[in-house]
């Protein structure tokens, strides 16, 4: 979690308003989350999802909104929703409706979106998240924001402006695909917080396979609402901060927003209800040129599609096609552990620091690396995760590698600790052949120590012989070994020479 | 032959005594005779024939698939037909082809039927007398019959004889023009204010607006998606519930129908009309109501009770609210429904480059009519955020009153309800446009827009002539998804009122043949 947490300019700016001005400000951050549904198909067609395929190769009637088509729910869609619902803590709205929010857009083929403004399918819930403070990972609180609601929406085209050629080329494939849009109240302060929080929810709908929630690829997509207010009086004038495309530049955007609007008010400027842009290049927030003035999205009741009704066990009608219906409990009872227990969970049973579990979590695939390790191996899972984050994934980090993608498995790494742990080798001589490891050649962690002879030595005489010769070769040099007061020699210059003298065998 | 019912022409067919081919080529040697009724914008002669050459080779291997098989029908232009242009008589999707066939349109190939082309219709559906279409004015083919020239004597000799025509009234006009002059034996139309019922009444046809929910939408072009109902236009009351047999049931593409499995029936012909209760709701004597259409009503109630029946005055308080709630809701959904009509994926696109807004807009202005344009503006500003409330919200409470009125008089042990279809027969499309289509769908809607309000099932059946010679329909309403009752009570009403043939000189040139006996058995002995 804090590897965003840089020490930015701005807190310390707000620090010194805080401390020193007499009008401190106070920010507000809420968030509008659009994730992406992973399905088969999409919301309302049966058009396949997939990214980066032949511009309009997955385009239905419908998608392309061809006169006479009507939309037909996709159940999986609506279970995806529950699900992100219920790990969000919210209630479940046992009927829940369609809308059409008008306006006219290229990507937008039928002139409306179908969302869900009245009734959303899932309606207060919250969210709790941790972050670090002053960037140490040893001081985590948590933090929790409340979720407004969820709602199951229209994904839009894609347009695509030739400028030179003043043209712009529409791709319908996105169009329809469902969307999650989770609203979060304005409970947070800063770009971190805000960071912390998306972070920890891409982390639950990865956990619930309910989105892959890639960001590069457009299936989280986060707009930020900011606004500054003094203590004690009314939420101030707010921007939507849109066009962000990463973690890290939502917090970049968010808090660039903040000391832009405190500076604007400073200087007796005021805030305009606007949606901006953040340029990642430039690192601020730009007004966004399209929008003229406030739309009307003239919203109206969808009315093709019937009220959409869940059931849970109590309300499940007898004799009802099973295909026909969403059941609430059956889905509660099959939701996978969410992150926040599952860290619980490693810190209980593995003895590993909190902050330690959350860096596990945060690496896709780097819990069960480390329990796959923990369980082909001896030695202490406290020993081993010291391992898995300051080796294997520091190596990871340099060369810009999921964990799927590392050249040293689980096997390996296991094998090369028993040798640890079974002292065959020392922990100096281990770090060399994990860098041999990592070249990924083929080697087994033995076939390593054989080849460069980095195994302990065991045997009393070899080592009294190897001492030996080192106190021999020394013999011309005035100080051999000095006598402390509690009568244990040290012998430092001795054990360096030993030492050298060696490939690494030695402790 | 050609007037002849499709339960009849079906028996013809099945024991050879007409082959498939044959039907569809008279029928479009009739359509072609016809061509001055403009009923349809599109023949579609290459592959009706080719679908009847198919009916008849199923008929020589003994499987034909149904009574519908080798039937020649028409369809409404605002249901998408693969291969075959789907226009809704407007500019916006002249010369656009669908890529599929609505499910209704599906259902009928899929039965063996010949669809012979598609028929006119005010632009998009908008409209009560198939007059407002960017293809011309439909007109009624009884405009041409014996029985209304013999009536309507001209003004005076200097007038131009061929300005007395009349209207068909819509906005499914075209499809009841096809069935009136025998071009085709069922059509279908649709139904969201009166639509199908409106113009079967003034052209002398049965027309069926089914319970909402009851068949799919899916490939309608709609108007009103909560209103709108694919209806069913035919010669007699036996051939509509034939045609909702072969077309009611689930969707899976339209999830606005029904779950239920329908089992298609047959009407059976009632003996006892004593346990019936008919209602005869008080507001549907409606300004306007000429004299000759009430006292057929009260005719037809009496007949009902003379027969045993139980007649009963209802009332149906808000019915006269229906009209202004019809309109904030119907303009509603028609500015949402238009709003994909931008000219990038299909239909018309205007030359106009000079940004996507610019471009937008000339398409619009260039693709739909005043009417159109017009319901899309008053759309959008009862939508609009300040108005939501007051006009969209109010006119959606207005319409669950309506329909309550309607539960509540069913609940009270009404079976069926007995009113006019329309305030007039006919008149003249000279007189017609004299009004804007506004203030005629207003007016022309009032007696059939509340069952589209509350979903029900109603029908109109072809009740006797006007003294201008021109048909005079009245209107069963019944309860949800109760067809079967509904189909029954007018097949027996049918049988009493024994609405006669439209004699028309056309159809006498086409119509001679082997079984001109039998539509003498069964029709010329109805002659009043």
């Amino acid at each position: 979690l804090c590897l965003w947490g840089h020490p930015y300019l701005n807190s310390i700016f707000l620090l010194f308003f805080f401390f020193f001005s007499l009008t401190p400000w106070v920010p507000v951050v809420g968030l509008e989350i659009h994730a992406q549904i992973s399905s088969n198909s999409k919301l309302f067609s049966g058009s396949q999802v997939q990214f980066a395929a032949p511009p309009n190769s997955l385009v239905s009637f419908f998608d392309a909104s061809l006169p006479g088509t009507l939309p037909v729910l996709n159940r999986r869609c609506v279970e995806a929703a529950v699900m992100t619902g219920l790990a969000l803590n919210c209630s479940i709205n046992k009927k829940s409706l369609f809308d059409r929010k008008h306006y006219f857009y290229a990507d937008l083929p039928a002139g409306y979106q179908i969302t869900q403004q009245r009734v959303p399918i899932a309606v207060n819930g919250s969210l709790s998240y941790s972050l670090c403070i002053d960037n140490k990972m040893s001081q985590m609180v948590t933090k929790t924001v409340r979720i407004k609601q969820i709602q199951l929406e229209q994904d839009s085209g894609k347009s695509l402006h030739d400028d030179v050629r003043s043209q712009t080329l529409v791709d319908l494939n996105r169009a329809g695909v469902g969307l999650m849009e989770v609203v979060m109240e304005p409970d947070m302060c800063c770009g971190e917080e805000a960071a912390a929080a998306v972070r920890e929810l891409q982390l639950i709908l990865q956990t619930l396979g309910s989105s892959q929630a890639v960001m590069a690829e457009g299936q989280l997509r986060v707009d930020a609402n900011v606004s500054v207010h003094h203590p004690g009086e009314p939420y101030g004038v707010r921007t939507e901060v849109k066009n962000i495309n990463s973690i890290r530049f939502l917090a970049k955007a968010v808090d660039y927003e903040i000391e832009r609007q405190i500076e604007e008010l400073e200087s007796g400027g005021t805030i305009l209800n606007e949606t901006r842009a953040f340029d990642s290049k430039l690192g601020c927030t730009v007004p966004m040129r399209d929008k003229e003035g406030k739309q009307d999205y003239r919203f109206m009741p969808e009315p093709n599609l019937p009220p959409l009704i869940l059931y849970n066990a109590r309300s499940l009608p007898a004799n009802m096609n099973h295909q026909q219906v969403v059941n609430i409990d059956w889905i509660h009872e099959r939701l996978p552990d969410l992150p926040s227990v599952k860290r619980a969970k490693l810190v209980e049973q593995y003895g590993i620091l909190p902050e330690h579990s959350f860096t596990l979590l945060n690496e896709a695939g780097l819990t069960e690396f480390f329990e796959d390790v923990i369980k082909q191996t001896q030695m202490k899972p406290k020993k081993v995760i010291g391992w898995i984050l300051n080796d294997l994934l520091s190596y990871l980090k340099q060369h810009s590698l999921t964990v799927k993608e590392s050249p040293v498995s689980s096997f390996l790494l296991a094998d090369l600790l028993n040798r640890l742990e079974k002292k065959e080798i020392s922990s100096t001589a281990a770090k060399q052949v994990f860098a041999e490891l990592w070249k990924g050649e083929g080697k087994t962690p033995l076939e390593i120590v054989k080849e460069k002879k980095l195994q302990l030595i065991q045997d009393q005489e070899d080592l009294e012989r190897i001492c030996q010769a080192v106190i021999d070769g020394q013999e011309n040099e005035v100080i051999i070994c000095q006598c402390r007061k509690d009568g244990v020699l040290a012998l430092p210059h001795l054990l360096g020479r030993t030492r050298s003298s060696l490939p690494g065998s030695l402790v | 032959m050609m007037g002849n019912t499709m339960s009849l022409v079906s028996a013809a067919l099945k024991e050879g005594r007409v082959a498939p081919t044959e039907l569809c080529q008279r029928c479009l040697s009739l359509i072609k005779s016809t061509k001055f009724l403009n009923a349809y914008i599109t023949v579609a002669e290459e592959t009706a024939l080719k679908q009847a050459e198919e009916s008849e080779k199923r008929y020589k291997r003994g499987q034909p698939l149904g009574v519908l098989d080798g039937i020649p029908i028409a369809v409404k232009d605002n249901f998408n037909t693969a291969g075959i242009e789907t226009t809704c008589a407007s500019n916006m999707l002249k010369g656009y082809i669908s890529p599929y066939n609505a499910t209704v349109v599906q259902k009928l190939l899929d039965q063996g039927a010949v669809l012979l082309g598609k028929t006119n219709l005010d632009e998009f559906a908008m409209g009560s007398g198939s007059t407002d279409g960017v293809f011309g004015p439909v007109r009624n083919p009884w405009s041409y019959s014996r029985q209304y020239k013999e009536k309507s004597v001209p003004k005076s000799h200097s007038e131009d004889k061929d300005s007395n025509w009349v209207i068909t009234g819509g906005s499914s006009g075209g499809s009841a023009a096809a069935v009136s002059s025998f071009t085709c034996f069922a059509a279908l139309g649709s139904d969201t204010g009166g639509s199908t019922r409106n113009p079967a009444a003034h052209c002398g046809v049965v027309g069926l607006k089914p319970t909402y929910g009851l068949i799919s939408r899916h490939g309608l072009i709609p108007l009103v998606n909560s209103m709108d109902v694919p209806g069913i236009l035919t010669r007699c009351v036996d051939d509509a519930a034939v045609v909702l047999g072969s077309l009611a049931g689930h969707d899976p593409k339209d999830s606005t129908t029904i779950q239920d499995n329908f089992k298609p029936f047959e009407l059976s012909d009632l003996t006892d009309v004593s346990k019936l209760s008919i209602g005869i709701p008080k507001e549907y004597h409606a300004p306007g109501l000429s004299s000759e259409i009430l006292a057929l009503w009260s005719k037809a109630a009496d007949l009902f009770k003379n027969a045993g029946a139980k007649v009963i005055e209802v009332s149906l308080p808000h019915t006269r609210y229906s009209i202004v709630c019809y309109h904030v809701l119907c303009t509603a959904e028609v500015a949402s429904n238009m709003a994909r009509f931008d000219g990038l994926e299909y239909g018309h696109r205007s030359d106009m480059n000079k940004s996507t807004e610019s471009m937008y807009a000339a398409t619009r202005r260039e693709g739909f009519n005043d009417v159109v344009r017009g319901r899309i503006l008053s759309g959008n500003y009862f939508l609009l955020k300040q108005n939501y409330e007051n006009y969209f919200i109010k006119a959606q409470k207005v319409r669950r009153l309506i329909a309550n009125d309607f539960v509540k008089v069913f609940g009270s042990g009404v079976d069926i309800l007995l009113t006019p279809t329309t305030l007039s027969d006919a008149i003249p499309y000279m007189e017609f446009i004299k009004e804007d289509n506004r203030t005629r769908s207003a007016q022309d809607d009032i007696l059939t827009q509340a069952a589209n309000m509350a979903g029900l099932p109603a029908i109109n059946v072809p009740t006797a002539l006007s003294e201008r010679g021109l048909p005079v329909g009245l209107q069963f309403i019944g309860r949800s998804f109760q067809e079967k009752q509904l189909l029954t009570v007018a097949k027996w009403f049918e049988k009493q009122v024994k609405f006669p043939m439209i004699q028309l000189d056309e159809v006498k040139r086409h119509d001679h043949g082997v079984f001109q006996h039998q539509k003498s058995a069964s029709f010329l002995e109805h002659r009043t």
